[in-house]
């Protein structure tokens, strides 16, 4: 077990047949208010997708449904070539790791404990962990610099710190798949940034894929391979930053107009508010 | 993490907890209408004392009794923590579904229609608690699965129902009867049959040690039923499992003691500030720790009025009301 890049040899040559790592093919699904017209999305590990749109367009159901927690009305989620809806809760928990901020915590966990339960899939039948499950705890705070916040109480500690707890909380599972719930949510800009810059390194060095529920746009812009922009339950586009932020689909989107330049650093999309 | 939750550490927990519950179970033996010494006592659980009597006394009267008092207590103790946890909810105690209102009234209505106290009324009790728990079940389900702000509610309202009907029933009884049946709703261990011993070691031992099989799956459902099944829990079959399991053990519990008050919601807390959160050490903590209270209460309330007798619940109730205050203020001010 290395600290830094994980081999994955199997997945390696899985790859040289060059389909794609995640396959999210025409998922759909239906609340009594809301309906979820067919998606369909392709990743390869390493990448970041953002999925962006206003309250309400359906971004975390596809992310439920992208996680095999929620099985959908028609089409299906294969990650390395696997059903995800067709796999045991244990099995899924392996491949899949769900980040996003929770708002009830009965009893308050020390930091190490919290972090600690993302290994409970890998658990098997032994009632504790084992050395190796320690390491990757071990591991996942380093990585998340949590290392110093290990015997603190889980409600004590800021929402920043909160926020990498909960991605080493599942980065601990060892996921092919991360997905992440407004991981920025409640974050000053200093952090915003460094949050999605580590994400990004570790979807890159441990091979995973990385999919992340925002409404920050610009970091959306300047952080994804790939962006999904969802309105009302249906996909309006998907493709690079450049292709999906435009201002005249925005503006409609998000009710507000709004101009997309190029951030002169990065040559990025840059997404303006226009005051009116 | 006060203790971290390894192999070792449990064992040496459970060890060293079994000690100090062996320590004051031989002085529990020791007090009483005649007091021995501790000397009398170890000689008259070996059947050697050179007092006929002294046996009698420590091995017919007083070991079913501790022995009662532990059971019970490690029983309520397990049942508290573990629906604690299923509930979500700090104040849950073993008594919040309705299981307790179930076994009185059945107790109560087996009374009513002429049996007495003594003899059928824990099989009846039983009965009570495994249809409330049945009824609850029943209600508490939502879309094929447990759900657990649905469960609590179910419990409180059938647990309100339940009260009015023993009100109902209380009105119909005699005055002689209704001081029993005070006792039995206050909890009381002064009725134990060795029979009653028989049924209730296998049961309360194996519902405990079927609860630890859960301990790590109840630490991820502190993290909320949505967490819990993305982190590989079968949340559905967990949840009944620990729900069927936690009304057993008070099930059988409240059939043979009544309702034993504030235990099962102090025991889990007090555990907690020791061991922590993590269920792989505060299961066990909880058992022997419910064991030892419930053994000292016991004790107290067979003395401390002699040669009269309290209701072991009034003792657990008159200690645990202000133990609860302490321990809201001290969360309170944190």
């Amino acid at each position: 077990m290395g600290q830094g890049g994980r081999i994955h040899p199997s997945h390696n040559e899985q790859r040289q047949g060059a389909g794609p790592d995640l396959c999210v093919s025409r998922v759909a699904f239906r609340h009594p208010h809301f309906e979820l017209f067919p998606v369909s999305l392709e990743a390869q590990a390493g990448q970041l997708i953002a999925i962006i749109g206003p309250n309400g367009s359906g971004k975390s159901t596809l992310l439920e449904i992208v996680s095999g927690h929620l099985k959908p009305l028609g089409g299906s989620v294969r990650l390395d070539g696997v059903d995800l809806h067709g796999l045991p809760p244990h099995e899924r928990a392996k491949r899949v790791g769900l980040a996003r901020q929770e708002s009830i915590l009965l009893f308050s966990f020390e930091v190490r404990e919290f972090i600690r339960q993302g290994r409970h899939p890998h658990l098997g039948r032994s009632l504790f962990e084992s050395g190796d499950d320690e390491r990757w705890v071990d591991w996942a705070m380093q990585q998340t610099n949590l290392a110093a916040f290990a015997g603190r109480r889980i409600l004590e500690i800021s929402s920043g710190e909160f926020q990498r707890a909960v991605l080493a909380r599942a980065l601990v599972q060892r996921p092919r798949l991360l997905l992440l719930d407004e991981p920025t949510a409640n974050l000053d800009i200093g952090y915003q940034i460094e949050m999605l810059r580590l994400i990004r390194r570790l979807a890159a060095s441990e091979d995973f894929i990385a999919v992340v529920v925002t409404h920050e746009l610009n970091l959306a812009a300047e952080m994804a391979d790939f962006i999904l922009l969802l309105e009302a339950g249906r996909c309006l586009g998907q493709g690079s930053p450049a292709q999906v932020l435009e201002s005249g689909v925005l503006s409609r989107v998000f009710r507000t107009p709004v101009a997309v330049d190029r951030n002169p650093s990065s040559g990025r999309p840059r997404v303006t508010w226009i005051a009116p | 993490m006060k203790i971290a939750a390894t192999g070792r550490n449990v064992v040496t927990l459970v060890l060293v907890l079994a000690a100090c519950l062996a320590v004051v179970g031989l002085v529990a033996l020791a007090f009483g209408g005649a007091h021995l010494s501790l000397r009398e006592v170890w000689a008259g659980l070996r059947g050697e004392s050179s007092a006929p009597e002294a046996s009698v006394i420590v091995r017919q009267i007083r070991l079913p009794r501790v022995l009662l008092a532990m059971l019970v207590g490690a029983a309520l103790a397990v049942s508290g923590t573990a629906l604690q946890a299923l509930l979500r909810n700090p104040l849950a105690d073993p008594y919040v579904l309705g299981i307790s209102s179930g076994a009185a009234l059945g107790a109560i209505v087996a009374l009513w229609v002429g049996g007495r106290v003594a003899t059928a009324s824990p099989l009846v009790a039983f009965g009570g608690a495994l249809a409330t728990t049945a009824w609850v079940y029943f209600l508490g389900r939502r879309a094929g699965r447990l759900a657990s702000y649905t469960l609590l509610l179910a419990g409180v309202v059938t647990a309100s129902f339940l009260s009015a009907a023993i009100l109902f029933v209380l009105t119909m009884l005699s005055t002689r009867d209704v001081r029993g049946v005070a006792f039995w709703l206050m909890g009381d261990l002064s009725v134990v049959t060795e029979s009653h011993l028989r049924v209730l070691v296998p049961v309360v031992v194996a519902g405990i040690v079927a609860l630890y099989f859960f301990a790590k799956d109840l630490n991820v459902l502190l993290l909320g039923e949505e967490e819990a099944a993305h982190l590989g829990v079968n949340v559905a079959w967990v949840e009944t499992a620990i729900y069927l399991l936690a009304s057993l053990l008070t099930g059988v519990a409240v059939a043979v003691s009544g309702a034993i008050g504030y235990l099962g919601l102090l025991v889990p807390h007090l555990g907690r500030m020791v061991v922590g959160s993590d269920h792989r050490t505060l299961l066990p903590t909880a058992a022997l720790g419910g064991a030892i209270v419930l053994v000292i209460s016991d004790t107290l309330a067979r003395t401390i009025v002699a040669p009269a007798e309290l209701p072991v619940g009034a003792v657990t109730a008159v200690a645990g009301a202000p133990v609860f205050i302490y321990l809201l203020r001290r969360t309170a001010g944190s």
